[in-house]
């Protein structure tokens, strides 16, 4: 059995780490140095688990053996061109995607007929550097079947995902999962983009009119209005989810925010757009997550 | 006539200085920065830019050193009205006290001290350059009309007026001041958090059609609450919007908002969005994007 992760940020490399000590694992990367310094080093996991993994590197996908299952991990934006690079070969191979947003999976079937797999991830990590990622939240991974996959191999994955030290959960449909986690993301990490805050107490503070969470509480129940009108029912209360996490006291230091203090592009156009679009698909009005949207791609524009 | 100007940066210092040129008025100057205050004592109060003058002004930080006088002129940003209002009020026993401050809210907390307010609203701006010394940049109208709850005679009204008009800051007596405040109030409110929280100056949030589309949005909520309330606002705030964004008016302009997050100043989010979000509830008008930008600009102050 192998593995393929592509793109080796936080997830890439937690997946990557903890697969290897299960499966062969093979990582593709965008910058030949990267894969020159996994190969020499391996790849370290500090925090919640202690270890370090021996994994083989590409930065070139024709450089790739056969694999079985292909984990695309890349930020939104990359799954466009990992697909690209995948396609026309692999045909043995699963593809599983866990990007944040929604339509990575329509994005990969573009490109190649493999049978896929959705998933969601809560898990977060921090990259030290190329060769070190410390394991932050040990929160679970959701995965469930996309277009024609047996739910059966998705089974696999999520068993060989539990065996490798990962929490991880296979559901038979994973719209509920995924939007949970869309309304979620749309809402936290907006919030933080444009506040400067970590996902802290503020995110639930409800006692004075200008608190933060009557805001973040309107962004969860418009999301929530946007799922009803597209016929999804959630898995879990994106509310409820966030005042979780509050009390964690961890104050996760969410993507978008961190995207936005290092001036790089941010997911916001699969995250709340995607949310936004969904939207208008269903006909009903999304106003606050549309102002996020806008406020958050001005921001982006600021940076030149 | 003796008049009191209460908080002396930037704008009370145009005022001040201004009116020390008449002879028939003595102006007093009250501050808690005792640097200013010692150098307006020693060399006056020195206005350079759009006018050049210097104003004999006698100023004081220390409230029971204040004479008791006729006119008040309350300056301070937004979020010290009250304290310093009820420090001086003492000195309007007999007199009338005007706010030329931002937003709303300000005559409401002078009429919790005073007796006869006079609502204000003035276009003229500067900066503070040294102790004792300010630039006057934009010159510009005042309106002056009676606090409806606690309003100041007409006459009395009248005679401020004429003597801020004679000084060089021409200055309008109305029966109804809530127009030019109101018009002024929904400018600033839509457009000043927009430029905090994206970085993007007055000229290049226009240039984003989203962004643009978004202020629109604003403003519109904002004239629901104005109309609500009765109030004609005159000149239409998108106007003052659009040609703001004229590269020869304020294209390159960082709302004043922005240069206070840079700082990581308090803002005065409270009496701009959040003034209108409050006078909406009052009247039964939704708000839900004003609201929004409070809680984020809010949000924003508390990640310092």
């Amino acid at each position: 059995m192998r593995t393929c992760v592509v793109g080796a940020g936080s997830i890439g490399s937690l997946l990557a780490a903890h697969l290897a000590t299960v499966t062969d694992v093979v990582v593709l990367t965008r910058r030949a140095e990267h894969a020159r310094a996994l190969n020499a080093e391996g790849l370290r996991v500090s925090g919640r688990h202690d270890f370090t993994a021996r994994v083989t590197a590409a930065a070139d996908a024709r450089d790739l053996p056969e694999f079985d299952l292909g984990i695309i991990a890349t930020k939104a934006g990359g799954v466009e061109h990992a697909a690209e690079t995948l396609s026309g070969h692999f045909s043995g191979a699963t593809i599983m995607t866990v990007q944040n947003g929604l339509g990575a999976e329509e994005i990969v079937q573009a490109h190649g007929d493999w049978p896929l797999v959705s998933a969601v991830t809560f898990m977060s990590g921090t990259k030290h550097s190329d060769t070190h990622v410390e394991y932050i939240l040990d929160t679970p991974t959701w995965l469930g079947p996309y277009g024609a996959t047996p739910f059966e191999r998705v089974q696999e994955i999520a068993r060989l995902l539990v065996d490798s030290g990962l929490k991880a959960e296979a559901l038979p449909d994973l719209l509920p999962a995924q939007w949970s986690k869309l309304i979620f993301n749309a809402t936290v990490n907006g919030v933080a983009a444009l506040t400067g805050l970590r996902h802290d107490e503020h995110f639930a503070a409800e006692n004075d009119p200008g608190d933060l969470g009557h805001l973040v509480h309107d962004l969860v129940d418009e999301g929530k209005r946007v799922a009803a009108a597209a016929g999804v029912e959630l898995h879990d209360d994106p509310w409820e989810m966030n005042v979780l996490a509050t009390k964690r006291g961890s104050a996760h230091y969410p993507s978008m925010l961190e995207d936005i203090d290092s001036r790089r592009p941010t997911e916001v156009e699969l995250i709340n757009g995607a949310l936004v679009r969904e939207a208008a698909r269903s006909g009903v009005e999304a106003p606050l997550h549309a102002a996020i949207y806008r406020l958050v791609r001005g921001k982006e524009a600021s940076y030149s | 006539m003796r008049v009191c100007v209460v908080g002396c940066g930037a704008v009370g210092s145009l005022f001040a200085a201004n009116l020390a040129q008449l002879d028939d008025v003595e102006v007093w100057a009250y501050d808690l920065a005792q640097e200013h205050v010692d150098a307006i004592n020693r060399d006056g109060l020195r206005l350079s830019g759009a006018g050049d003058v210097v104003g004999r002004v006698r100023a004081t930080s220390i409230p029971r050193s204040l004479p008791p006088c006729d006119f008040g002129i309350v300056a301070t940003k937004a979020m010290h009205t009250s304290a310093a209002i009820a420090a001086t009020a003492h000195v309007f026993a007999e007199g009338c006290v005007a706010s030329v401050q931002n937003g709303v809210g300000n005559e409401e907390a002078i009429a919790e001290h005073v007796e006869r307010v006079i609502r204000g609203t003035t276009f003229p701006a500067g900066k503070l350059l040294e102790p004792g010394h300010a630039q006057w940049d934009v010159r510009g109208d005042t309106t002056l009309g009676p606090f409806e709850p606690r309003p100041a005679p007409l006459q009395e009204i009248e005679q401020l007026a004429d003597a801020c008009s004679r000084g060089g800051m021409p200055t309008d007596a109305v029966a109804d001041a809530r127009g030019p405040q109101w018009r002024k109030l929904i400018f600033n409110a839509a457009t000043n958090p927009v430029g905090a929280l994206t970085g993007l100056t007055h000229g290049r949030v226009c240039e984003q059609a989203d962004l643009r589309r978004f202020v629109t949005a604003l403003v519109d909520e904002g004239k629901a609450v104005a109309a609500a309330q009765r109030i004609e606002l005159g000149e239409d705030p998108e106007d003052l919007i659009d040609h703001a964004a004229k590269p020869a008016v304020a294209y390159d302009h960082k709302a004043s908002m922005l240069q206070d997050v840079e700082a990581r100043r308090a803002t005065e989010i409270d009496y701009l969005n959040g003034g209108i979000v409050r006078f909406g509830d009052e009247h039964r008008v939704p708000t839900p994007l004003n609201r929004a930008i409070w809680a984020l600009v809010k949000g924003l102050e508390q990640s310092w």
